[in-house]
């Protein structure tokens, strides 16, 4: 299979699409000529022209409504925000108006537009530039929140996203734009709601989505060095959410660490216990733990930012607690 | 105002170096080529009035009179930094001098520059509020709301758009469907000018005028300010997307050549003063590289502190 870099599967899937149906068109600030803030959109101008590709001005809310609007007068819109952080400005477009419009119409004007954005923690980007607000968008019903971990998954998750009838949130982690993994040469789509055992185990299930996805995967192979066995289910969709894969987990492994980059208060880690408690309680050897970022805006001084990001050890720490006194 | 524009130029110069050797992080924007225009205008200002800055703002801060010690101390993330570490490049504050920010969303300091105008109605003060934007800033919505409502309550803002022709890759031309950007302006009724951003002393003398019609109550005003920035967008910005000839033509017209040609032909300066101007600055730029290096980073502690002002 072809090693593709996240950021090359993402262009990958937005050409494919776009050659595959005249309707789909990307429009966004920088998207065009600049070829995308992180490059996503390299090429996609010179091959489909300014009518498919469109610069805009620095006008989030216009944005994201001319997405609604398009999209309701029947085009697939793909539109990208510069940042997840910027996406706060368009946020009446999309819970107001893209997630409502199907409802309220009693199902005449459905809405099929996806809105990526990059998303989470960057490098000393500090307190405004450094956030994820995937379980803002997972609170409201009628949009569909989607956040690849993989090349592969990326690539097949956006063909459906913009294949998908409903408005999707669909949001790349920026710190893995570069990271590397086999993508099938073949043509392809992963469904949306479907979560992704990327590691078999025992013991302990670690659920997660995104980047802490990659971290997960690391603590995995540093517990089985220990012998323990974690199995990681890479939640992929957050809405709809596959709470059946995460259950049929815990069942088999009776206990449960559940991590997010994001914060805790509110958060989807949260949803993903309470869920797992009311399905799964008798199965359950242990107290489900969590793992998050610390509950405070992002600091910009290195040594702060490195408290404030969960990663591999976080993980792994937590993975021990919950197993400890577990013999296999 | 010579010295300023020498200090942040040098500053700049500085930060710039200091991020390729990775002592700074995060997002870098250098003010570089459009030092005349917050020069010129903080120039015009007292100590107790207010400046609301964009993230572009080393040059901002640094007009208002702020430490460069304590705001190279912020760009290299220590506990003397001028937001204690915490805020970093684009959101350096200074209270003390009524410096409210750094702050990172486009568009997103006019809403707040109004809001300040409005405190100092309310207490029935003689400030006034300068905020300074981008080119870009003028097609988000905040800008629109928030003229509006500081023109509809005649309240003592001094909105600066520093149109350096390009809002990241974009050319104005190709985002305001008007790119003169007074006509954009005019229909919320309120007084506007536009002004040569590379030339001080023409900022300077339409600075007075604003800055005292606001005082007496006959605010808001847009002022546009022509300029150029000579970096790219950011420090991760190659700017592949403007010509050589285009900087150099800039260039040419650089402010603070300019501003010293007048001095020098004034007789208001002489050569051996300048070069003894140009090494006083550079020792407090060093200087401020020093210190910053120096300094401590942040406790562990710290982490938590800021979160909220009741302590919680
Ligand atoms: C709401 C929002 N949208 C997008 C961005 C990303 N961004 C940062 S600066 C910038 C360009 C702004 O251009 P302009 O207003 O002309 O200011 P300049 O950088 O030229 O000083 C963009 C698009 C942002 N920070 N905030
Ligand atoms: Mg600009």
């Amino acid at each position: 299979m072809p090693i593709l870099t996240y950021r090359e599967a993402l262009n990958q899937a937005l050409r494919e699409e776009m050659r595959a149906d005249p309707d789909v068109f990307l429009i966004g600030e920088e998207v065009a000529e600049y070829q995308g803030a992180y490059k996503v959109s390299e090429g996609l101008l010179a091959e489909f022209g300014a009518r498919r590709v469109i610069d805009t001005p620095i006008s989030e809310e216009a944005i994201a409504g001319a997405g609604v609007g398009a999209a309701m007068a029947g085009l697939k819109p793909v539109v990208e925000m510069m940042t997840v952080n910027f996406s706060l400005l368009a946020l009446d477009q999309i819970v107001n108006h893209a997630a409502k419009y199907y409802y309220m119409s009693g199902g005449q004007y459905n809405v099929p537009m996806v809105m990526r954005a990059p998303t989470g923690v960057g490098l000393q980007l500090g307190a405004q530039h450094s956030q994820n607000f995937e379980s803002w968008f997972v609170h409201v019903p009628g949009l569909k929140v989607v956040l690849p971990a993989t090349p592969a998954d990326a690539k097949g998750l956006l063909k459906s996203a913009i294949r998908d009838p409903d408005p999707v949130i669909f949001l790349e982690h920026e710190l893995i734009y570069l990271s590397k993994g086999e993508v099938p040469a073949e043509d392809y789509a992963v469904p949306l709601g479907v979560a992704d055992v990327k590691r078999e185990g025992a013991d302990v299930t670690i659920i997660t989505y995104s980047r802490m996805t990659l971290f997960a995967l690391k603590a995995a192979e540093r517990l089985a060095e220990r012998g323990i066995s974690a199995e990681v289910v890479d939640l992929r969709t957050l809405r709809p959410l596959d709470i059946d894969t995460v259950v049929e987990s815990v069942r088999k492994t009776h206990r449960a660490v559940v991590c997010e980059e994001d914060w805790p208060m509110c958060g989807m880690a949260a949803e993903v216990i309470a869920q797992i408690q009311t399905e799964a309680f008798d199965d359950l050897d242990a107290p489900i733990l969590r793992v998050s970022g610390v509950d405070v805006p992002m600091p910009y001084a290195k040594n702060l930012e490195k408290m404030a990001v969960p990663g591999e050890e976080d993980v792994y720490q937590a993975c021990l607690r919950v197993t400890e006194g577990h013999r296999d | 105002m010579y010295r300023k524009m020498v200090l942040i130029r040098r500053f700049e110069e500085m930060a710039g170096k200091q991020y390729m050797q990775a002592s700074i992080g995060g997002f870098c924007h250098l003010y570089i080529g459009q030092e005349a225009v917050a020069v010129g205008i903080i120039s015009a200002l007292r100590p107790d009035d207010y400046v609301m800055g964009t993230y572009r703002e080393h040059g901002q801060i640094l007009a208002v009179g702020s430490d460069p010690k304590a705001i190279m101390a912020e760009l290299f993330g220590r506990e003397t930094g001028i937001s204690r570490g915490k805020g970093g490049s684009m959101h350096l504050f200074d209270r003390e001098r009524n410096f409210m920010g750094g702050d990172g969303i486009v568009g997103g300091g006019l809403p707040i520059a109004t809001g300040v105008g409005l405190a100092i109605r309310y207490r029935g003060g003689d400030q006034v509020c300068v905020c300074f934007f981008g080119d870009g800033a003028v097609n988000e919505g905040a800008f629109h709301e928030a003229l509006n409502m500081a023109a509809l309550w005649k309240l003592p803002v001094i909105f600066v758009c520093e149109n350096n022709l390009y809002g990241m890759g974009t050319q104005v031309t190709r985002a305001s469907a008007v790119p003169d950007l007074n006509r954009r302006v005019s229909g919320y009724g309120m007084e506007s000018a536009h002004v040569d951003g590379m030339d001080l002393l023409a900022i300077r003398a339409l600075s007075d005028d604003v800055v005292a019609e606001c005082r007496a109550g006959r605010g808001p005003w847009f002022i546009e300010a022509k300029t150029y920035r000579y970096r790219g967008h950011s420090m991760a910005d190659p700017a592949t997307y403007r010509t050589k000839d285009e900087v150099e033509e800039w260039r040419v017209r650089d402010p603070i050549s300019i501003y010293e040609k007048q001095l020098l032909g004034a007789g208001l300066i002489t050569d051996e003063e300048i070069r003894g101007i140009s090494a006083e600055i550079d020792a407090v730029v060093d200087e401020s590289v020093k210190f910053a290096e120096e300094s401590p980073f942040p406790q562990a502690d710290a982490l938590y502190d800021h979160v909220y002002a009741s302590g919680e």
